[in-house]
């Protein structure tokens, strides 16, 4: 028997707010505990919550790059349940009426084109966090990230493997980033996700028992937690067991889902409008401005790459995978147009160097170890054969150190390529007179030689020496001399 | 009865209060008593009313995107029960 | 004569002319509050230390400015559920026994700029749930008309302090009544202004569909000095109307002729002591004597208002009071972990007429419940706000008792909750439509026991209600009696 898998996604992703949803605190990371709280988002007596207009934005932003309806009027509900990282006692979020519905992300895996829909995206704040106390009989709360905002992104269950799952979130975190509106940073919560996984027999429609997985931290985790969990689910199944609708946490370590420990009673959150806020009204004006503003998104550039360039597929993927990069490419090109030189040096050597010195790490990188116009000037400089490609290794390595332009360095290190006829055959001259042997080796048939020979004209001219007029005088001499 | 004690468990469960055995009993008879008196909604047909929204405003006011508060941590954290190290100190929590 | 008889237009221009300073005013108050006290009860906290700090700042102000903020240098008495930076505010609970806020709500904050005096914290029915003062966790305030009768609730403390004159002027909240009905039992003014017209920030919420700040004087034309510092928009509140505050004072010309008043039959059928009825009709012919038109006006879903108020408030109360969990602040009980801190914390901090209200909001808002309960009543809310949208089409503001009897026994009606929430039903419905009201005296019944009459305006008609209320008061000397303490 063949076995289905369907799975539905449900992401929240924080904002990159300057202040948090309801209040004026600050969103910043990594500060000292419970330093970015007022009474608002610490729930004290009598406070009440004034929306952040840039968390509506954003989530316009995001409803348009995902082809969602906007609801010109949204509700804001409280979620309510109790649990000392909450200081409410309730979640101010979206319940009934959400900001956005009925969108849709188009993932490409194996080359065919799939479209995930979406349900709805909504607004909602972070809860704090809870942290366990070196004492076993406390837990420490800190609410720094009570009231952050956040975008709850549910897709349908249209998503049938891990690996969709996996191309699914970095698509959508793609998207966020491009849109500005999150940093997508799964390690660090900014973009998390839990996962509804549940199996059918092939060819049926009716959805077999649903598990959610949480504690998903990570794109890898999320496919191997998947992964499991459809063997799992087809083993049972097919054993002729029963699944349990329950929740799921992922053990990295272990490698497998656990149950979580089950709770008396299933959550009733007791939805209703909050009353202290009224419906979110978004008029058309508003959103045609956002619409007009919106970036280009990473699957239209990465189409445009491809086509105003040139450049295949998987360039066009590497090079729009990050939009800071997407960025680069363009601006380089805007000095010299060589957009498969400019491509292989980005997606190679830039690429390296960035991740050696972790600024890879960055949403956006703006102090780039070599600047584009740099990289570009260099390249030009190869395709006028001023200087060779291994040349430009040194070139390039010596402007991330200092940041300087190609031509300074090239002219202060005399590592202009020298291509003029006269020099090079002299040095020739030098090397096959101080060579007879080999000389006389290759004379004799021996091909080999000529890369030896090859390698000390280089030698020779401390290996500014062009390439290809070398190599062509160099066959000519050893070809007429006799 | 309408409400059962069972019933009365289940929401003072979801509204974190627990009770005595006899006030449970007690509380029984009146919110069933209060709940009975509500049935007179009942009477009435709603089902082309809308649910009341307020004649003050009509939609919620949103405000700018910007720190306007000063971190006093120190404060917030002078009423709690207890703290360490500007955390607040809770009973554990067993995930 | 005793400088805490005073009422607020009276003192105010008192202290301009220096007749008196703002510290001898202070001082009155606290000798009168030191002689009453024990018989009435009304001050959970007082703060006369930071209190006679500011009536000294407002003495140094008084000397300099000419044209002074109405308040600076009154004396107020609010009512514990305000939060007031540096002093202590519980809101009647055990929970909030210990609490004091590092900050203010924006009304005291308001009132603090204006150089107003606080008195201190008033008693109330803990969280504001309550018609009587008894529900305190405390102590019961007394009615200063009659010792063994409740002052009328929740803003008890409040009307007992400003009939007493053991403040100037007071600070209440009403949410089904609380000011309104209080200010009957104690033969003063309550006003509750129209849902929006003061920010509730920095209040501590009860229903945050309902929970509005109210003045509560000696008088009207203090009450409308009251609201014209109170009114006003609050950003940090997003239901506070973007309306400017107005005059309100300019419109106690005293002049009713040509106003049409409705008079509801609802309001005037069986459950109602004789007494307030026959005192309500004579008020009536009085402003009908004065110019009014009198018309009889129907307010059919009257009947259903205690049953919608019942199930909206406390569900609104229910989620708003999650937040005292002993966690940050309050009372946190000893228990072996994190659910039994919960459980034990609010069973043990709370008192047992919120414990019934978060169980009766609990319930209607769970699952399977919602439509039947709170859906269901949001929507007979918009027939009985629809009532009264038909109801001024034809006339200008709506006149009717403000409680069904005058101050009852102590311990009368803790027996039956429901009969309690029964007596709220001439207030009730006004919260339920976000309307302003105001309770002035209108009378006293043979016990001597004041009766108050409700005005009832269209939203944010608050002129047209201190108008109406005024000119009555002028016509009539119930204002000059006082309790005999």
């Amino acid at each position: 028997m063949k076995y289905e898998t369907v799975i539905g996604l449900e992401v929240h992703a924080q904002l990159l707010t300057v202040s948090k949803i309801f209040c004026g605190c600050s969103t910043k990371f990594g500060q000292a505990p419970n330093e970015n709280t007022c009474p608002i988002c610490t729930g004290f007596p009598g406070v009440l919550p004034v929306l952040n207009k840039k968390v509506v934005e954003f989530a316009i932003r995001a409803g348009l790059a995902t082809h969602c309806e906007i609801a010109r009027s949204s509700c804001l509900a409280r979620k309510n349940y109790f649990y000392p990282d909450l200081p409410k006692g309730y979640q101010i979020s979206q319940y009934e009426l959400p900001i956005c519905i009925n969108g849709y992300i188009d993932i490409t895996v194996n080359e065919i084109v799939k479209r995930i829909r979406l349900t709805r995206i909504h607004i909602e704040e972070d809860a704090g966090k809870n942290i366990h106390d070196l004492r076993s009989d406390s837990s420490l709360v800190d609410l720094n990230r009570a009231g952050i905002p956040l975008l709850e992104i549910v897709s349908e269950p249209d998503i049938r493997s891990a690996k969709e799952a996996g191309t699914y979130l970095r698509t959508l975190r793609s998207i966020l980033q491009y849109l500005d509106i999150c940093d997508g940073n799964m390690e660090e919560g900014s973009f998390r996700c839990d996962a509804n996984v549940s199996v059918r027999p092939e060819g049926t429609t009716a959805l077999g028992t649903k598990v959610e997985l949480k504690n998903l931290n990570s794109f890898k985790a999320v496919e191997k937690a998947i992964e499991f969990e459809i063997r799992r689910h087809v083993e049972t199944v097919s054993d002729g067991g029963k699944l349990v609708q329950e929740t799921r946490l992922w053990d990295p370590d272990r490698e497998e889902t656990r149950s979580m420990r089950t709770k008396e009673f299933a959550h009733d959150y007791r939805y209703f409008p909050d009353p202290d806020l009224l419906p979110v009204v978004i008029d058309d004006e508003w959103i045609d401005e956002i619409r007009t503003s919106l970036p280009e998104l990473p699957g239209t550039r990465r189409a445009r790459l491809m086509c105003q360039y040139d450049i295949p597929a998987y360039d066009a993927e590497l090079l729009t995978s990050r939009k800071d990069i997407a960025d680069y490419f363009e601006s380089a090109l805007k000095i010299h147009r060589n957009p498969k030189a400019i491509a292989n040096w980005i997606t190679g050597d830039l690429f390296r160097l960035l991740k050696e010195r972790k600024l890879d790490e960055k949403l956006y990188i703006t102090d780039w170890p070599v600047q584009p116009d740099n990289l570009s000037a260099m390249i030009a400089l190869i395709d006028q054969d001023k200087i060779s490609g291994k040349i430009a290794k040194k070139v390039f390595d010596a402007m991330s150190e200092s940041g300087r332009s190609p031509q300074e360095i090239v002219a202060e290190k005399g590592l202009e390529q020298v291509s003029d006829s006269e020099s090079i055959e002299e040095s020739i001259n030098q090397v096959l007179a101080a060579f007879p042997k080999q000389v006389s080796d290759f004379r004799a048939g021996n091909q080999k030689v000529l890369g030896f020979l090859v390698g000390q004209i280089m030698k020779a001219t401390q290996g500014k020496a062009n390439p290809q007029k070398a190599n062509e005088i160099l066959k000519r001499k050893l070809a007429e001399e006799n | 009865m309408k409400l059962t004690r069972e019933e009365v468990q289940r929401v003072a469960s979801l509204a974190r209060l627990r009770f005595t055995s006899e006030d449970e009993e007690r509380l029984s008879k009146q919110l069933d008593n209060i709940l009975r008196y509500m049935e007179k909604l009942n009477q009435l047909d709603t089902s082309r009313i809308e649910p009341f929204t307020h004649a003050a405003n009509t939609k919620t006011p949103m405000r700018e995107d910007a720190i306007t508060n000063e971190p006093n941590a120190d404060a917030l954290l002078a009423n709690a029960p207890a703290q360490e190290n500007h955390f607040f100190q809770v009973p554990k929590i067993i995930e | 004569m005793n400088l805490a008889e005073f009422t607020l237009h009276e003192a105010r221009e008192k202290l301009r002319r220096r007749e008196f300073s703002a510290q001898e005013l202070t001082e009155a108050v606290f000798r009168r509050i030191s002689e009453t006290e024990e018989k009435l009860h009304s001050y959970i906290t007082l703060s006369r230390d930071t209190a006679l700090r500011e009536a000294k700042q407002a003495d140094e102000l008084l000397k300099t400015d000419t044209s002074p903020h109405s308040l600076l240098g009154i004396p107020i008495a609010v009512k514990d559920n305000f939060l007031t930076s540096g002093i202590r505010t519980t809101c009647a609970s055990k929970f909030l026994e210990t609490f004091v806020p590092p900050y203010d709500s924006t009304t005291i904050k308001k009132l603090r700029a204006g150089g107003a005096v606080i008195i201190g914290k008033t008693n109330l029915d803990e969280f504001a749930m309550g018609s009587s003062a008894e529900n305190s966790a405390f102590f019961v305030t007394r009615n200063p008309w009659a010792t063994d009768r409740v002052p009328g609730g929740s803003s008890g403390g409040s009307a007992a302090a400003v009939a007493a004159d053991q403040c100037i002027v007071g600070l209440g909240t009403d949410t089904g009544g609380s000011v309104r009905q209080p200010a009957a039992f104690c033969g003063i003014v309550g006003l509750k202004p129209t849902y929006g017209r003061v920010s509730r920030y920095g209040i501590i919420a009860f229903a945050s569909s309902m929970d509005q700040v109210g003045p509560m004087t000696k008088d009207v034309e203090d009450c409308a000095l009251m609201l014209e510092a109170l009114a006003g928009h609050d950003p940090a509140d997003s239901t506070s109307a973007n309306l400017p505050a107005l005059q309100y004072s300019a419109s106690l010309t005293g002049d009713v002729k040509g106003l049409r008043i409705g008079i509801p039959k609802e309001y005037f059928v069986s459950g109602i002591q004789p007494a307030v009825q026959q005192a309500v009709r004579d008020a009536v012919r009085q402003l009908e004597k004065n110019g009014a038109t009198i018309i009889d006006i129907s307010l059919p879903h009257t009947d259903y208002a205690v049953a919608v108020y019942y199930i909206v408030a406390t569900a609104e109360a229910s989620s708003n009071l999650a937040r005292y969990d002993g966690m940050r602040y309050g009372y946190r009980a000893g228990a072996r972990d994190l659910t039994e801190t919960y459980a034990l914390s609010r069973a043990e901090g709370f008192g047992p007429e919120v414990k019934r209200r978060i169980m009766l909001g609990t319930y209607t808002l769970s699952a399977g419940y919602y439509d039947a309960y709170y859906l269901k009543a949001q929507k007979v809310r918009t027939l009985i706000k629809k009532d009264f949208d038909e109801a001024f089409k034809s006339c200008d503001a709506i006149i009717a008792p403000t409680a069904p009897t005058t101050a009852f026994k102590i311990g009368e009606k803790t027996q039956d909750p429901l009969q309690m929430y029964l007596s709220d039903i001439y207030t009730i419905s006004v919260n339920l439509a976000g309307l302003p009201a105001l309770s002035l005296p209108c009378g006293f019944d043979s016990e001597g026991l004041p009766i108050g009459m409700q005005i009832i305006g269209k939203h944010f008609d608050e002129s047209t209600v201190l108008a109406i209320a005024y000119a009555y008061e002028q016509s009539t000397d119930w204002v000059k009696r006082k309790p005999d303490l």
